[in-house]
């Protein structure tokens, strides 16, 4: 691996410090990003991935930590010397200039030939669909035009990183899907590296080589799509990446005459073969005095035969909804004192009341240690 | 609106008519007082037939007031020419200090910013003397009284609290990140405040300016007080019309309607920017 163009280190910021009001928005953030990657910050609403934008930007100041890129420790430089482009979550057009002219002031200012402005607002509009609002001004542009416009201003730089903030969010899904793909190839062509903000996990999926999940100012994982998806590091990632949400369990772990099985509440067990499990994870196990399974919804199989007397005791539920969504249908069951949701791919006839077998493969159970959250094991193999 | 019943369209007609005239009248009648003579004014009763005369206008302009009693010198050109002085000077000095310190109030909260700028407004709510008093000793000692400088630091007492309230609320209106996308893109902070945060609360600075100098124009108890009378504005010197033979009513509407008209006309010509930057501005600041 090459150096990393961006590297945050212990980065903390508190809003308010030592008042009343006092937040602590980033905790002890690590994060390195590699030259030419796009990396997505995934994470609920006030988890603070505007704020960890900011303070690379330079808007805000850290209260501890460092920023370094390039090589330089840029968190104490004032923003204009960082050579950082943001498209802002607020867009932030200059009223009294057109689209065009916002699109083109910062090529503008630092003095490039009018011919090659204009070719390349000419390129960034013809990328995000905005060519025909060029010459309008902001106020009389849609709310969705203006994120392009804004998200444009960003692009066109030459800057060192490329923070967008929720640059898509007022897109309606086709023009989205459309512009991800573009967006996509216009960073990877010109070998930029950018931080994607977003709340859509398709299209952090679709865009982003890794993505930082954060909660409540705090880094839970940094990874790969597939893996964040394959291997969560905790009950958060788990429960958060991923539609419909994992279900979750509490249950027991015991070993016994070869088999290990799962207690679940309400009588419900799930045994498997003992030696499906690594040994190492077998003795984990059994230190656990409680664990949480986690089971995707894609990855629960309903056995075929419905009637009533051919499910085993142990892993039955009865069907409280089912919906077709037109391309899956999600059937959510009673089971085990909770729900369980399973995807299948066709639209399939269970009612109401049906009763159900549940199967669940050992390679599909992820497990997590119930009090701290942190993943023990997916697929039968220590995490 | 349009679509309201005609009765309610004529009412509302005659209520504008009441309140135009209720208020244009005193303005008309100084207007008709400023062209008759002190005789036609003093008729009783009043009447409206009466010779136009421009003498009242004349004299101010001459600076030669004609009574029964003698000729009398009169400064009023000198007055006019005072007020524009001092309320220019007064406005420009309070808009060189007042803008760039309503940008930090609205964009740098610091511990006892609030404080800071409440102090300031305060002194709108002192009753003038209460400041005058102390005011003229200590400027006496320094040599500032009688001077426009001192005047014009006074004045600031009047002026500088209403600029910085009023433009703060525009610089409060103005989204943060249009000025961050224009620093990140390589701009210095100093630059972003002139080419960007500027222009956009320019509407506001107008309207504030307008309104400063409309105030700093009616002042009367500052330059009564403080300064003598080659230095005093025309609020001032329309005292000179009350005279050993009697009131010089023509004169004294002369001379008012002269030093109304460049506020009126000021007003007039930024009536836009004026609703807009009280009724934006200061509500919210
Ligand atoms: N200027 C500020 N003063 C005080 N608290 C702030 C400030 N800005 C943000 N916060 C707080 O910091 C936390 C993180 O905010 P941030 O804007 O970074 O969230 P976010 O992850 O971008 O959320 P969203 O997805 O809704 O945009 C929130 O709890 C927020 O209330
Ligand atoms: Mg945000």
């Amino acid at each position: 691996m090459s150096d990393p163009i961006l590297e945050l280190s212990a980065l903390n910021k508190f809003y308010n410090p030592g008042s009343r009001h006092q937040v602590h928005a980033v905790r002890d953030l690590n994060l390195a990003v590699e030259p030419g990657e796009i990396i997505a910050l995934l994470g609920s609403s006030g988890c603070g991935k505007t704020s960890t934008l900011r303070i690379i930007a330079g808007f805000e100041e850290a209260s501890r930590g460092a920023v370094r890129l390039k090589g330089r420790e840029i968190h104490k430089l004032a923003p204009a010397k960082r050579n950082v482009a943001m498209a802002f979550e607020g867009y932030s057009l200059y009223p009294p200039l057109t689209v065009r002219d916002n699109i083109a002031l910062a090529l503008k200012s630092r003095r490039a030939a009018r011919e090659e402005v204009e070719k390349r607002v000419a390129e960034i509009a013809h990328l995000l669909e905005i060519e025909d609002i060029l010459n309008r001004y902001p106020s009389s542009i849609s709310g969705g035009q203006q994120q392009r416009a804004s998200l444009g201003r960003a692009l066109i730089r030459d800057a060192d990183i490329h923070l967008l903030d929720e640059p898509m969010g007022q897109l309606e899904p086709q023009l989205r899907a459309l512009l991800r793909g573009r967006i996509k190839h216009f960073i990877k062509e010109r070998g930029l590296t950018a931080i994607l903000v977003t709340h859509d996990q398709t299209e952090a999926n679709a865009l982003a080589d890794r993505i930082a999940v954060m909660e409540d100012g705090e880094l839970q994982q940094f990874d790969a799509p597939d893996q964040l998806r394959e291997r969560p590091a905790n009950l958060f990632t788990g429960a958060f990446i991923g539609e419909p949400p994992m279900n979750l369990f509490t249950a027991q772990a015991r070993a016994e005459g070869g088999a290990l099985s799962f207690s679940l509440a309400e009588g419900v067990t799930l045994s498997y073969a003992e030696d499906a499990f690594s040994p190492e994870l077998r003795a984990l196990l059994n230190q656990q005095s409680a664990v949480t399974l986690g089971i995707r919804p894609h990855a629960v199989r309903i056995a075929q035969n419905g009637a009533e007397n051919d499910v085993p005791e142990g892993a039955r539920a009865e069907v409280y909804a089912n919906q077709w969504l037109g391309d899956q249908s999600h059937v959510a069951a009673r089971f085990a004192g909770g729900s369980i949701v399973s995807v299948e791919h066709d639209r399939t006839r269970y009612a109401k009341g049906d009763v159900i077998g549940v199967e669940i493969g050992v390679d599909d159970l992820h497990i997590f240690d119930a009090n701290s959250g942190v993943a023990i094991s997916h697929g039968g193999v220590v995490a | 609106m349009d679509h309201a019943p005609i009765w309610e369209r004529w009412l509302r007609g005659v209520a504008l008519i009441l309140v135009v005239l209720f208020f244009m009248f005193p303005i008309f009648w100084i207007l008709v007082m400023s062209v008759q003579t002190n005789e036609t004014i003093l008729r009783s009763p009043p009447s409206m037939a009466f010779e136009p005369t421009l003498q009242n206008y004349q004299a101010l302009i001459t600076g030669k007031l004609e009574t029964q009693a003698g000729s009398l010198d009169i400064a009023f050109m000198q007055n006019l020419w005072n007020s524009v002085l001092l309320s220019v000077c007064s406005v420009a000095l309070a808009l060189v200090l007042g803008v760039p310190a309503a940008y930090a109030f609205a964009r740098h909260k610091f511990r006892g910013s609030e404080d800071i700028a409440f102090t300031l407004l305060s002194f709108r709510f002192a009753p003038p003397l209460l400041v005058l008093l102390p005011l003229t000793l200590y400027f006496q000692d320094i040599g500032l009284a009688d001077t426009y400088v001192g005047l014009i630091w006074v004045y600031q007492l009047i002026c500088l609290p209403l600029i910085l309230w009023i433009v703060r609320g525009y610089f409060e209106d103005i989204s943060p990140d249009i000025e961050h996308a224009y620093r990140i893109a390589g701009h210095s902070w100093l630059s972003t405040f002139r080419r960007i945060a500027l222009p956009l609360a320019g509407p506001g600075i107008a309207a504030a300016g307008l309104l400063a100098f409309i105030f700093a124009w009616n002042n009367f108890i500052f330059a009564l007080v403080l300064a003598s009378a080659d230095k005093q504005p025309v609020t001032v010197g329309a005292l000179a019309f009350v005279t050993a033979s009697g009131i010089q009513y023509g004169q004294i509407a002369a001379a008012v309607v002269l030093s109304i008209a460049p506020t009126l006309a000021l007003a007039l010509y930024a009536q836009r920017y004026l609703v807009e930057g009280l009724s934006l501005g200061a509500v919210k600041g």
